[in-house]
């Protein structure tokens, strides 16, 4: 199966998750905590013409509080946790929260050190864990549906109760 | 080279305490009163540039601090490194960036990191160490544990104020619209035009010095290819270098072809993606589409070739892992598409008039600005500073290869993008070479065990120029000190946006490509 071939696959299942949960798209922030920037490289190729994933609904925003999510990247630094907090604050609820790489999954290989705070769920709750160094584009696509279907069980739950 | 140490000894005869040399790096100990002269003497008179200056505590052996000054003199491939002793009960010496401007972020690097205080600094203020990080506190010292972590206290970072009629501030960051690393950007504009820009990084520090002498050395090559994650190779390969420089190790002939072709994959990758950055700050779409695509390729390409879309876990020290050998083939064809593309790309864009509108003369870096501050790589080159760490300090198969390193004197954006597209073709060419010529043989010589000592590891990273310094001890490390191009670079962007008027600042960032990680570290 050609590159292609599996974002096609993938990027479907998401399609359909994402018009039954938020009609129709899903808005996602980056925010780069201290990673290493290859990450973001990353998260820039899913915008490239191989994986355009405008197409199955999800939109990269330039503030958190257009997002529904905020996908996070490297271990968080001393100096931007504070950072990290602010921009968790100002998201919406309800909000998803993604940690991308093993930096944010759990600090990685700078986990210990007197700059860096470990994780991004030492500081912030996370929702999914999307482990790589850096993940591949269709493993962040992957992540990112799981993730939905967590905010389904979220909704569901809240759906119950009430 | 001689004949420069030469000149130097007897000129400062008096001064010099020590000479000492191994292989081609010469280690002057001099008394540090007379550090300001000499280094204004190297840097100017003999426009020798200083590279790198670095602490080391060796307060436990020697008694005292150590800061070396790491001159390149190019083209005799040779380094000369002032080295000066500061005690450790009066950690005072004279500042140098009065005279050399390039000093000035090493001096207040150093004054955080082992709280040395370079007297006479016009910019003394707090660099990575926050204003909440308390006072006397010094990461890089023998005696701090890593795994502390300080409190956190009051303070506030002052800001430059520039102030006058209708003069306004614009604060930037550190988190962005875009999907970039966090810096902020404080911007003092009047009408369009940016009178002042402050920068303020290192929000992405992570004490990636201290780590290096806390953990083993097969991993430290993990780390090394993490500290600027898109110059991974370039990174791994200035570590191992300098590593098998102290071991007097001379890796096999195919192991340095095979990181010649890696070295230049990255930066082909690279300088495409930077190519692509441009055009989409211009809003040209379909050429950002067309050279994103092109980056794409070349990202599947490496994943093909070594598994790693950035071409990571190639490198160790002693070689690399992987042979990729046989699929000469599949990389000679690949290139030979994404070379037939890129030109059209470039074409493209070079006719298209609403683009080229927007980059000529747009963020100008004059050639005596780039030169004070040491600027470095295809920023530097685009600005007629004719230097090539490949060429002037040749390492893996480089010296067996033909290729031009371009240069212009313009200094603007179209400049810097004219540099990068001809860099890539002379990529692919490099690439091309290196296949044809790979030779047979071991991909790595075992390497288990690194006798004490050290020495300097360079590579010429997309970016530029990198360096390291390690000392190991012990089969350890017990000192490694990274320079990122981006943390030279960095300084030049205050100047690139002066006069340009705010909306082009994006175009300005992306042409100078800068790595925020790697400044941080
Ligand atoms: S997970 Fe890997 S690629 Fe991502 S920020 Fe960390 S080190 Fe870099």
């Amino acid at each position: 199966m050609t590159v292609e071939d599996e974002i096609e696959i993938m990027g479907q299942r998401l399609n359909d998750k994402i018009r039954k949960i938020f009609g129709r798209s899903l808005h996602i922030r980056e925010v780069d905590a201290g990673s290493c920037n290859a990450c973001e490289v990353e998260v820039n190729s899913l915008s490239n013409p191989i994986y355009d994933i405008e197409r199955f609904g999800l939109h990269i925003v330039a503030s958190p509080r257009h997002a529904d999510m905020l996908l996070v990247t490297g271990p968080v630094t001393r100096n931007m946790e504070l950072a990290l907090l602010k921009t968790y604050n100002a998201t919406p609820a309800p909000k998803l929260v993604a940690a991308m790489g093993s930096c944010a999954c759990n600090g990685g290989i700078f986990a210990d050190t007197y700059a860096s705070m470990g994780g991004v769920d030492k500081v912030i709750p996370v929702d999914v864990y999307i482990p790589g160094c850096p993940p591949r584009p269709q493993a962040v696509i992957f992540g990112l549906m799981v993730a939905i279907g967590k905010l389904e069980q979220k909704i569901r739950k809240t759906e119950v109760r009430s | 080279m001689n004949a420069i140490v030469e000149s130097i000894t007897k000129e400062y005869n008096n001064h010099i305490l020590e000479v000492s040399t191994s292989q081609n790096e010469t280690y002057l100990t001099v008394k540090k009163e007379i550090i300001m002269k000499m280094c204004d003497h190297l840097y100017h008179h003999l426009d020798i540039p200083l590279v790198c200056i670095f602490a080391t505590d060796e307060r436990k052996e020697e008694g005292s601090f150590k800061i070396h000054y790491v001159f390149s003199v190019d083209r005799e491939d040779a380094f000369i490194i002032l080295r000066i002793d500061i005690d450790g009960k009066n950690p005072r010496y004279p500042s140098i960036t009065n005279k050399v401007a390039a000093a000035n972020w090493y001096e207040r690097e150093i004054q955080d990191m082992f709280g040395l205080i370079p007297v006479g600094h016009p910019d003394p203020r707090r660099l990575m160490n926050f204003e909440d990080w308390p006072a006397g506190v010094h990461p890089l010292r023998k005696d701090f544990d890593i795994k502390t972590k300080p409190p956190r206290i009051k303070g506030e970072y002052a800001y430059r104020r520039v102030e006058g009629e209708g003069v306004y501030e614009i604060p930037v960051g550190p988190v962005h619209a875009g999907v970039i690393e966090p810096g902020h950007f404080r911007f003092s504009v009047a009408g369009e035009p940016i009178i002042n820009l402050e920068i303020r990084h290192f929000y992405t520090h992570k004490g990636v010095e201290k780590l290096f002498e806390n953990i083993s050395l097969d991993k430290a090559v993990f780390l090394a290819e993490r500290i600027s994650g898109d110059n991974s190779v370039a990174h791994a390969v200035a570590f191992c270098q300098a590593m098998e420089k102290i071991a007097g190790m001379d890796i096999p002939p195919r192991a340095k072809h095979i990181r010649t072709i890696l070295l230049e994959l990255e930066r082909i990758y690279n300088h495409i993606g930077d190519i692509a950055g441009i055009a989409t700050d211009v809003a040209f779409s379909f050429g950002a589409a067309h050279a994103n695509k092109l980056k794409e390729d070349v990202l599947q390409l490496n994943e093909r070739i070594t598994g790693s879309r950035l071409l990571r876990g190639m490198n160790t020290i002693g070689g690399v892992r992987r042979d990729i050998g046989s699929k000469k083939d599949e990389i000679l064809v690949s290139l030979s598409v994404i070379q037939r593309d890129f030109r059209k790309l470039m074409g493209l864009l070079f006719s298209t008039p609403s683009l080229m509108d927007r980059i000529e003369t747009t963020g100008r870096i004059y050639n005596d600005i780039a030169k004070g501050l040491h600027v470095v790589g295809p920023v530097g080159r685009a600005s007629g500073i004719d230097r090539d760490t490949r060429r002037d300090h040749p390492y893996a198969a480089y010296r067996e290869f033909n290729f031009k390193v371009p240069v212009s004197k313009a200094g603007d954006v179209h400049a810097r993008t004219i540099i990068r597209g001809d860099e890539v073709c002379e990529s692919i060419a490099l690439i091309e070479q290196a296949l044809w010529s790979l030779p047979e043989g071991e991909i790595r010589i075992k390497a288990d065990d690194i006798p004490d000592g050290n020495a300097l590891g360079y590579c010429e990273a997309p970016r530029g120029e990198t360096i390291y310094w390690i000392r190991t001890c012990g089969n350890k490390i017990e000192r490694c000190k990274v320079r990122d191009p981006s943390f030279c670079n960095w300084l030049s962007i205050e100047y690139a946006v002066l006069d340009n008027i705010v909306p082009d600042f994006p175009i300005i960032n992306k042409s100078l490509s800068l790595s925020y990680s790697g400044n941080d570290m």
